[in-house]
């Protein structure tokens, strides 16, 4: 399954409720969330222990305009808007956490 | 315009730059108020500060980039920016990544900056 989080984890508790919930499978960060997967915030440390349970994956266009392009964590995976597809694409369902 | 007409203005940035409209509409608010020659400040909390962040490229999600506006306050004669330090660093971010020269102070002292504004503008 595919779950899409759209909110910074510092404005509110939007990605913390996704990983609380989600049994596994794919998170695809955009928008504010894509700083949650940047060197340096706090969230970084329950991001990395979510790369234990997830394959994460981070829209490379959204952590540019944020000019944090280059802060990625070690272990997410940037994608495109192709990426961002296929992911929807193969899992057989996707929840968007508004 | 005599001094009793000017007041002390403050704008508080408190969202991320790109995901609402908000850090937009703040800037626009702020420009307008500049050329009534007001006592401009603006406050960077929370993620607001992400919105000085340098190297902001939206090219690719097809929106204005209007970080670069921050730049030309200067030549509104807004000149007083604020930001908090513990947002700064809950975002593993220094006065080094952010676009122009502010005035970084600690909570408490935004606190009492903000306490003795006439009006104080959130976005």
């Amino acid at each position: 399954m595919l779950h899409i989080v759209n909110k910074s984890p510092l404005a509110n508790r939007t990605l913390e409720n996704c990983l609380r919930v989600a049994a596994g499978g794919d998170i695809l960060l955009i928008e504010d969330a894509v700083y949650a997967a940047t060197k340096g915030n706090s969230f970084e440390q329950q991001m990395t222990k979510a790369l234990e349970k997830f394959k994460v994956y981070v829209l490379q266009p959204d952590l540019d305009a944020r000019g944090v392009g280059d802060r990625l964590i070690a272990g997410a995976t940037p994608v495109d808007y192709g990426g961002f597809v296929e992911l929807a694409a193969n899992n057989k369902n996707c929840q968007s956490w508004l | 315009m005599t001094d009793a007409t000017v007041k002390k203005f403050m704008f508080v940035n408190r969202k991320a730059p790109h995901g609402t409209i908000y850090a937009l509409e703040a800037l626009e608010v702020v420009l307008i108020t500049a050329a009534f020659d007001q006592d401009v400040s603006l406050v960077f909390l929370d993620d607001g500060v992400y919105q000085l962040k340098k190297t902001q490229q939206t090219k690719g999600i097809e929106t204005k980039n209007f970080s670069p506006t921050y730049r030309a306050l200067d030549g509104y004669d807004v000149e007083k920016l604020y930001v908090e330090k513990e947002s700064l660093d809950a975002r593993g971010l220094s006065e080094d990544d952010l676009l122009v020269d502010v005035i970084v102070l600690g909570s408490a002292e935004m606190g009492a900056l903000m306490a003795e504004q006439d009006v104080v503008l959130s976005f």
